[in-house]
Formats: structure tokens, sequence, C-alpha cells
């Protein structure tokens, strides 16, 4: 635990300069990335920004009912992957996945596939709370209007309140439903924006560090939240804190540096991790 | 012996001061050598000379030419034998005065020349030689006490910088209000005649009433003589125009700039956007052109082959070419505005599986609505006040009509129709225009402060 | 149980719903962004509709058409004296020798409503041409000599195409008599079209034929020379007071809602400021270019001011600590370090704004810019027009001909414009930092 200023620096800089060059293979990674019952399976996926390769041959599953949280230090390339999970990379221009990425058996980088259907199935989450600039209920009514899933205004009603139940918004709410959303605290904010997404009835929910723009309390309730929804649902979470890794995911993948270092138990991560580097960021020697 | 030549020797006698003020602040420190011992740099001196030189000079140089005019005449005036004045309104007496002035400058006069006019235009002539070489004098006479007074005050101690700095500040000052002055100035000569008209004119007329003809009578017995100033056909058609280039302007505009900011590919965009913005820097007489010569005979034909009844001046052609005209300001307000949506919300939106369109219609257009709206207002702000357009294809008959296929006059028209060709000042129908202007300007004023609060307040809400 | 079977149904039917309407919410897709597509379409093609529309009008007025006569100097008519005083040249009956050599030409037509038809063929402004000739080379007078003479603006028209030589006579402002000389002018190669050299050089007129944009060219120079004069140190000096100086309360306040607000007052009610207050108060001479510029300037400043301050704003405050830092005092920072570094967009918003006054034409028909001036001005207080204007009376004109001559002289002013903008485009990418 004791290291120098001076080591961190040699080590981590050693490291980039093996990392620049840009000739290494991708590391292979440690642990089983596969699960029995996947609902998504990742397998070689490389991602490029022009000609800069920002992930580099991860493989990955995502099971059924199954919380899996993405750690790292920044710059690692896990909210990358994330967004690649539900093709949110394409409308980035000079963006360019390979490899494969199936949901339920069915590759998602398929020419042929429609994002838009893929996206009502892969929902998301944001790092900053994004509601738009309606009110509370229409927040939640939105994905259903578009997507045209309730046939009256009864069964959207009953949508709207069952959602905003859901993501435990709906006591603190429920006699303001046609105040702009944007009047909501950060937290409450991202509760809506949770409300937003299972509205749809997604089959994965990604969430991109869901609690980093928010204060400890508001980051419990919705901790408390994803457990719940874990229930419904697969989601895969990138986070910052390692605490919340380790008290909101049954799997834990550490990526540095655009490779997926180490995939495992949440409980054998934290406690006794096997690659060096994992070790490393969860003593908290760099990151 | 006219102003610019001053002008000029004035600029030549700073040039002079400065020269000799910097020698003065070196030989006062006592050489070259010695330069350490002046407060600020030498060329501070000979730029404090300067300004003592030159500011005092102008001030009462710009004064004297401003205002030598008023003087002369009204001494003139005084002059005259009473008899010739009598009885007179204001207005005859400034068609006597003109010409006057013109007898004395030797161009051609109105009326007939009497001795007493030549005599008042002699004198005119001599007091304008006399008021030119005083001024002359006054000027060189305070140019030269300012640079004497510089000479005195220059002395190694002396904080030349400052000063110089100080009387810099102030003319930075001055500039910046001259922004102020223009507003006071618009608001003060639009408020004075417009006040005279309403004194002959109720504003309950002028604003209520619906016949609009503001050929006042040369003689009292002339058919149709009396004026009648009810400017309702004016602001209808104002508006009717105004209503037809928004109706143009706002679809065409924001749909071009939802393509190009959300779906064009990037060459496409270099390209279109450019090209849209050409139209923004086209000048309106060639719009104005353009309407009268050639959108509205194609109406004109088009209707008549309808079975329509064009009239050849239609507020259609007007509308359609200003509309055209307005396309980019429109577009490029929007652009704006649309690219300040902050790109989470169309996340937010794609990460629900909302298609382009769905996003933007639902999500990115209900964001940008208040930036859209303000846009939207300062481009109907323009249109009402856009002259050119109407004057050449827009007619001069004020109809009271709701047929865009009607002629119809317009407010700015009716300005510029009443304050060219022959006018005296003080008449009615001058104020009348004077009046109409303070009403175009109350509104514009108004739309335009009202369109930028709105836009100001939305580009906060996204910073 | 109700909630969860509409919020959490089976995740098969939430895409199944999707999938099924597919293919409707595309199609809308497809609608919305092929009308995002027309749009643009649309503005391209009103700009390419009024280019073409102007040029198409415009083109040959840059040609003149010319009619060869066989002219006779005789000196009975120019200088039955044989002195060769310039007084009595200038003065001769050049349209006699006019008449004279169409008579030779035209030997059969003797009616006299006839020889005035064909006199009219000629412009007026011919004989001031034999005049000029003359009185350059006396040694003329006595020989016979074929000169190529301005044609009428309405044979101008014929010869260009501009009047339709096949409609029915009564129809057509060239009567079937001249369109037969012309045919017969034609065939025998007295009839040529010769570049315009006269719409450059001449100030305007009543005639077509002898009209030219150099008077409103001069008039439109001198008002910008004046207007950048005026504008261009005042909108700097402001725009370095606001944004560098000024402390932030009301007044400042004030003056920058005041400054933007100005630049969007209809360009007119500053026709009404310098009529009232320049011309009614401080009686500025009405219909020069010191007039049209303190108004232009006025219109122009709240543009130069704002695209100067975002030039300062431009400029990273890392620049004026450093200057601050080695003792300069604030003026000698923003002079000597501040000021330079902003220059070039001070100049782009400079030029932009030149451009606006350039084209500018409605406040200036209130200050008395649209008397008829033929004389080329000479100087900031000679009477004048500009080019706006000009273009505004010609295109009032009823005679075809200036429908040509206006196009033309919109597509000069339109030259100008582009050339100001591409000016200002260039700077802006030639000096553009990124800090």
């Amino acid at each position: 635990m004791s290291t120098t200023v001076d080591e961190m620096s040699r080590r981590t800089g050693a490291m980039s300069s093996a990392e620049l060059s840009g000739e290494r293979e991708s590391r292979a990674t440690v642990g089983d990335v596969t699960v029995a019952n996947p609902r998504m399976v990742c397998r070689d996926v490389d991602v490029w920004y022009g000609a800069k390769q920002a992930i580099k041959g991860v493989s990955l599953d995502i099971g059924k009912n199954e919380v899996v949280s993405m750690i790292g230090p920044s710059g690692c390339g896990k909210s990358t992957f994330l967004r690649c999970l539900n093709r949110m990379n394409d409308t980035i221009d000079g963006c360019r996945v390979t490899g494969s990425i199936q949901l339920d058996g069915q590759d998602i980088y398929d020419k042929g596939l429609d994002p838009v259907p893929l996206r009502a199935q892969v929902g998301m989450v944001f790092q900053k709370p994004n509601p738009f600039p309606k009110s509370i209920y229409e927040n939640v009514a939105y994905g259903a209007r578009i997507h045209g899933l309730t046939n009256n205004k009864a069964e959207l009603d009953e949508l709207v309140s069952a959602s905003l139940q859901k993501a435990g918004l709906w006591n603190e709410v429920k006699d303001r439903l046609d105040q702009p959303g944007t009047g909501l605290s950060g937290g409450q904010q991202q509760r809506l924006c949770i409300a937003r997404t299972i509205a749809v009835s997604p089959e994965v929910i990604l969430m991109d560090e869901p609690c980093s723009a928010l204060d400890p309390i508001a980051t419990a309730i919705i901790e408390e939240l994803i457990d719940e929804l874990r229930a419904n649902y697969s989601i895969a979470i990138v986070t910052h804190s390692m605490q919340q890794a380790a008290r909101v995911s049954q799997r834990t993948a550490y990526f540095h540096l655009g490779d997926l270092i180490e995939v495992g138990e949440t409980n054998q991560i934290f406690t006794n991790p096997k690659h060096r580097l994992t070790e490393d960021y969860i003593t908290g020697r760099f990151g | 012996m006219n102003p610019s030549t001053l002008l000029i020797v004035l600029l030549g006698l700073m040039a002079f001061a400065y020269h000799f003020g910097r020698k003065r602040a070196i030989s006062a420190a006592g050489g070259v050598a010695r330069l350490n011992t002046l407060h600020s740099l030498p060329a501070y001196y000979g730029l404090y000379a300067a300004l003592w030189a030159g500011i005092p000079a102008l001030l009462l140089m710009g004064l004297w030419v401003g205002f030598q005019n008023e003087i002369l005449i009204t001494i003139v005036k005084s002059e005259l034998p009473p008899e010739i004045l009598d009885g007179m309104s204001s207005g005859q007496i400034g068609l006597i005065v003109n010409d006057i002035k013109n007898l004395a400058s030797g161009t051609i006069v109105s009326g007939v020349v009497t001795p007493e006019m030549q005599a008042a235009a002699d004198r005119y002539t001599q007091l304008d030689q006399i008021a030119r070489w005083a001024m002359w004098l006054a000027v060189l006479a305070v140019a030269v006490a300012g640079m004497g007074y510089a000479w005195a005050k220059t002395k190694p101690t002396m904080r030349a910088r400052n000063r110089v700095e100080t009387i810099f500040m102030v003319i930075l000052v001055i500039f910046s209000s001259i922004a102020i002055l223009t507003t006071l100035g618009i608001i003060l000569s639009v408020l004075f005649e417009s006040l005279l008209f309403f004194k002959s004119v109720s504003p309950l007329e002028f604003f209520f009433g619906t016949l609009w003809s503001p050929q006042t009578a040369l003689r009292a017995d002339q058919v149709g003589a009396s004026g009648a100033f009810g400017a309702v056909p004016l602001f209808t058609g104002t508006l009717m125009v105004s209503a037809i280039a928004m109706l143009v302007a706002v679809p065409i505009g924001l749909m071009s700039a939802i393509y190009l900011s959300e779906y064009a590919p990037r060459r496409v965009r270099s390209y279109a956007k450019p090209t849209l913005e050409v139209l923004a820097g086209v000048p309106t007489v060639v719009y104005g052109f353009f309407a009268a010569l050639t959108v509205a005979p194609v109406i004109r034909e088009l209707g008549i082959s309808l079975g329509l009844d064009v009239a050849s001046e239609s507020a259609l052609a007007a509308g359609l070419v200003m509309g055209i005209m307005i396309i980019p300001f429109v577009s490029s307000l929007s652009e704006d505005v649309i690219n300040a949506v902050p790109q989470a919300m169309r996340d937010g939106s794609y990460a629900l599986g909302a298609t382009q369109s769905e996003t933007i219609r639902r999500v990115i257009i209900p964001a940008a609505l208040p930036g859209i709206v303000g846009g939207i207002l300062l481009a109907v702000s323009r249109a009402i006040g856009e002259t050119m357009i109407v004057v050449m294809a827009a007619g001069l008959a004020a109809n009271l009509t709701a047929n865009p296929l009607d002629s119809v006059t317009t407010v700015t028209v009716q300005i510029v129709t009443l304050l060219t060709g022959d006018q005296e000042f003080d008449s009615p129908k001058t104020m009348a225009a004077f009046a109409l202007g303070l009403t175009l300007f109350v509104v514009t004023l108004t739309l335009n402060v009202i369109a930028l609060q709105i836009v100001r307040k939305y580009r906060e809400q996204y910073e | 149980m109700n909630n969860a079977r509409a919020a959490g149904a089976p995740p098969q039917r939430t895409i199944d719903i999707v999938n099924a309407s597919l293919k409707r919410r595309y199609a809308k897709e497809r609608r919305f962004r092929l009308l995002g597509l027309g749009a643009v379409v649309l503005g391209l093609l009103f700009v390419a509709l009024l280019f073409a529309d102007i040029v198409g009008k415009g083109y040959t007025a840059f040609q003149q058409t010319y009619i060869q006569l066989p002219v006779t100097f005789d000196a009975s008519v120019i200088d039955p004296e044989g002195a060769l005083d310039p007084e009595t040249l200038r003065r001769a009956n050049y349209a006699a020798l006019i008449r004279k050599a169409q008579r030779e030409v035209f030997p059969e037509v003797t009616a006299r409503r006839d020889t005035r038809a064909l006199g009219s063929m000629i412009s007026v402004g011919a004989s001031s041409h034999l005049r000029d000739m003359v009185l350059a080379d006396p040694d003329l007078i006595g020989t016979t000599k074929e000169v190529w003479l301005l044609a009428d603006d309405d044979i101008d028209m014929l010869v260009k195409g501009h009047i339709d030589r096949t409609l029915p006579e009564s129809e057509r402002r060239v009567k079937d008599q001249t369109l037969g000389w012309v045919e017969r002018l034609e065939s025998e190669g007295r009839i040529e079209k010769r570049f315009n050299t006269i719409f450059f050089t001449h100030g305007t007129s009543r005639e077509p034929e002898l009209a030219g944009i150099a008077g409103a060219l001069m008039g439109s120079f001198y008002t910008l020379a004046l207007t950048l004069l005026f504008s261009f140190p005042i909108g700097v000096g402001a725009a370095l007071y606001l944004e560098e100086f000024a402390p932030k309360n009301r007044w400042t306040d004030l003056i920058e809602v005041n400054i933007n607000n100005l630049a969007a007052v209809p360009s007119i009610v500053f026709g009404l400021l310098g009529l009232a207050v320049f011309i009614g108060i401080f009686g500025v001479p009405r219909s020069t270019p010191l007039i049209a510029a303190l108004v232009l300037s006025l219109m122009t400043l709240p543009t130069i001011i704002i695209a100067s301050r975002a030039a300062l704003k431009s400029v990273p405050p890392s620049i004026r600590e450093a200057a601050l830092g080695v003792g300069a005092s604030p003026l000698q920072t923003q002079l000597h370090h501040v000021l330079p570094l902003a220059m070039p967009g001070m100049l782009t918003g400079t030029i932009i704004g030149m451009a606006q006054a350039l084209g500018e034409t409605a406040p200036l028909l209130m200050i008395g810019m649209i008397a008829f001036i033929v004389d080329i001005p000479s100087g900031f207080t000679s009477p004048s027009t500009v080019l706006p204007v000009q273009i505004f009376l010609w295109a009032d004109s009823p005679e075809r001909a200036f429908v040509e001559r206006t196009s033309a002289a919109i597509m000069v002013l339109l030259a100008f414009l582009i050339l100001m903008n591409l000016t200002a485009v260039l700077l802006r990418r030639r000096f553009e930092r990124r800090w």
C-alpha cells in the first residue's frame, strides 16, 4: 500500500509507452467470461474511433437476472464498451465496431438489424440525468408513445404509474405528474430516467455511471433500485466506485486501457484478484 | 476656406504639437541621457501636447459648423422687413428661408425674387463669409492656446502617461455612448414630430381610422382635398405582407435548419449552408427588383390563367420575395438553437429506441422551441421593417383588404412616399411619416426586446 | 398484479409491437427527411433563380448597339468661318451631320415624318461624340468618314432581341418601317454590338443608352470611405471600452441591450433620424456622401461593435496577464497586445458592416440620395447618389432598356459584395487562431 509517487509514475509510464505503440496484441482475459444463461454474448469486440483503437478484443457475457459491473480507470473503454451494447456508438462519427455482439442469439451488428427495435430491448441510463424538457408524465410515456405500446389513455396512465412505482419515484411525484421533469432533484431525475427506460420493458438495461452526479443518499436509493430491478432485467453498470460495484453487482469486469483484464464473481474480484493490474486498481495503487 | 481645409491644418498642428511636446520633455529632463528622470516616455508628453492642441479646437469647430447655419438664418430672418413674414405659417417661412439660401448659393429659386429677398441673400452671403473667417481664427487660436498650455505644463514630474490615458478613456466612454445617443436621437426625432402630428390629427383617428389619403389640399376648394390619416389599412397591409413572408420563411427556414444540422452529410452542409446564406447578403433593393419585375408578373400570369383577378402589385409577390429574403435569417437562428440542445437529450431519446425524426420532432424541437420562437419574432420584426421590397413591389393604394392578390400598402412604403419628392418640413404629410416611423420603431423594438430576452433565457437554460 | 402486466409485460410483447409498427415509423422518418431536403433544395433553388434571373436580364447590357454611318464633316456646318475657334466647334450643329449621313444611306426616305423616325434611330448622345471627335482632331473637317454611332435604346433592344420582331406592329415598340431599316443596316453590316464603355464611364441619364453607373459608383465609394472613417474607430473604441474597461453596472448593461436592439432596428428608422437630426438640426447638406455616411455609420456601428467584442473575447486572458505582469498599463496592454491579436476579427466584422452599408437603400431615400444627378461626384459634399439607389431609380423607369441596365448594375453591386464577403472569409481563415 505504501507505493511512492515515483514508483507509480514509473510503472504507469512504462505501461503507457508499451500501450501507445499500439502494436501489442490484446491481453488475454483472466477468469471465465461466459455464464450459464446468457442474454448478451460479446466476442472479440474491437472499437475504433477513427484510427484510434478504444476497445481491444473484449469478450463478455451478460446473464439473465444478473448485474454485471464494469470498473476500471478513466479512459479504459468501459463506457465505450457499454455503448456498443445498444449501438449508441452509431451516433458518433467515425466510430467502428468489429467482432460479434449477440442479443438472444441475434447479432446486433448484423447489417440487416435495425437499431431502433434493438434499443427498445436494450435500454440505457446515462451518467448525467437527462430528462426531456417535458412533464414527468410525458417523460415516462415517451417510449410507449413512439413505439405505440399502449392502445388508450387508461393503459398509458397505468404504464406510467407502474414504471414510476418500479423506479421508486411514484410517491414523490404522483401529485405533480404534469410538472416539468427538469424541475426534480438530481436523484429524482435519474430515477425518472430509469422509469422512462423500464416503461419500454427492455430486456437489458445499461447504466453508465448512473450515480456519479448524485449525492450519497440519492445514490443509496438508486443502488437499492438496481438490486430490485435485477428480478426482471439484465443490467450492465459502469461505475467509478468500487464500493458501488461491490454492493450492486454479482459479477465484475475490470477494464484497463481498452482491454478486459479480468472477469469474475464480484466477491472474488474484490477479495482475491488474480491479475496484478486488477489488484493494483482494487487496492488503490492507481486509477 | 472650407471646413475640411481647416481640419487638415488642425491635424498638421497636432503633429507639430506632438513633435515639440516630445522635444520639450526631453530637454526638460536634461537631454536624452537623463530620460529616466521623466515620469513617462517622451512620446506621451508629445501626445499630451497634441491632444491639448487638437481636442478643444475640434470641439469648437464641430459646434461651430453645426450651429453656424441656424444662427445665420435667425439673424437674417430678424433683419427681414417684418411685413414679409406677417401672417405666414411656419412652413411658408421655411420656404422663404430656403429661397434666400438658394439665392445666396446661386441656384434656382422657386418663387419671385423681390429686392428684400435679394438683400437678405446678400446679407446671408456676407455673414457667411464673416463666420467662416471667424471660425478659422477662433479654432486656430484655441489650438495654439492648448498647445501653449501643454508646453507650460510639461515638466519631468508631470504624469503624462496617466493624463493621456485618462483622455483616451474619456474618448472611449464617449464612443460607447454613441449607441445610446443614437437611440435617444431616434426616439426624440420621431417623438417630437409625431407629437406635432398628433396635435392636428387625433391619435384615435390615426390608430383606428380606416381611410388613408394623406394628400392635403394646396387649394381649399380642391376635390378630395381633406387629408385623411387613418392608418389601419397600412397596418393590415404590413401584417399581410409580413404574414405571407413568414409563411414562406418559417417552414423552409426551419426545415432546412433541421436538415442541415441533423441529417446532412458534412460535405453537403459545408456547401449548402454558405450558399443559403448568400440570400442574406443580397441587398434588399435587388429583391425589390426581382419581386417587381419577375415574381409579380409571373404571379399575375398564373392568376389570370386560373381565372383570378390579380393586381400587378399584389401583396403576394412582395410577401413571397420577402419570405425568400428571410429564409437564411430563420434558418441560421434556428440552427443555432438546435445545436444548443445538449447531446444528452438526443442520446436519451435514441436510447429508448426513437428514430431520428421522432427525436427531432418530439424532443429537440420542443426543447429548442423558446429559442426558435425568439428567432421567429426577430424575423417578424425584420419583415415589418423591410422597406425596399414593398416600396418596389407592393402598391401605394391603401386598400383595407384580406385578399393577398390585391394591392396593399405598408407602413414603410408610406414613410418613403411621404418623405421623398417635394416636401416641406412641418406639413402634416411629413409629420405623418414620423408618426408612422414612431409606430414602426415601437413595434419592432418591442418585438426585439421580447425576442432577445427569450433567446437569452433559452441560452442560459442549457449553459 | 394489474400493474405488473402493463409495465412488466412479457418482453416478447414489446418487441413484437415495436417490430409491427416499424414500417410505418420508417415511412414517417423518410417523409420528414425528404421534407428537410426539400426545404434545402427549395432554398438553393431560390438562390439559383435569383442569380439566373438577374444575370439573364442583365448580361446583354455589357454590350451596346452601334450604327455605322458615312459622316461628312461638312465645314459649312461645323466651322463656317474657318477660324477653328473651339467655341464655334463646340456649338456646331452636329445632329445635322448625322441627319445628312442618314439621308445618304437611305436616299429614298424623304417624307418629314419618316426622316424624323429615321433620326430617332440614333441616340441623342451621338452628336456629342462627333463633337468630341472634331475637337480632338480639327483636321477631320471637310472629310468623310465611316463613323460608328451610338444607336437609340429601342434599336438596341431590337438588335439584342428584347423586342420580338414577330409581334404584330401595333404591339411592338419599333414599327415596321424602322424594323425594315434596321434589317437593311444589319444586312449591310452597318450594325454592330460593342463593349458598353458608356455604362462604366457615364453618370446616369434619362436616355438608357447614355446612362452609366460611374456617378453612383463614385458616390458609393465616397460614402463608404467616410462610413469606414467614422464607424471603424468608434466601433473598435466602443468595443474596447465595453469589453475590457467598463465596470459591469446598469449603465453598461443598458448600453449592451441598446446595441443589440439597434442592430435590429429597421434601417428606414435611421433615415428618419438622419432627416430630423442631421439635416433638420445640424444642416448637413442633403444628397451628399457626407449625410449618407453619417446615417450608415450609425447603422453599421452595432455590427462592428458586436463583432469587435467577439474578437476581443477570443483573445485569451493569459496575454493580458502577461502584459500586465511586465508592468504595462491597462491601456498599453490593450493597444500593444490585445488589439493587434483581435484586429483580424474586428476587420472581418467591419468588412461585413461595410457590405451592409454598400447594399443599403431605404434610409438613403429619406435623405435626398434619390435626386437625379447626372454629374459624377467629386467630393464628400458634392451632390451624388449611390449604387443601390441608382438601381432603385432605374428599376422605376419605364423604358425596356433600363431593365437590362438595372440588372447589370445589380451584377456590379453583387460583384462588389461578393468580393467584400470573400475578403472577410479569407481574412477569417487566414488569421483564425485556436488558443
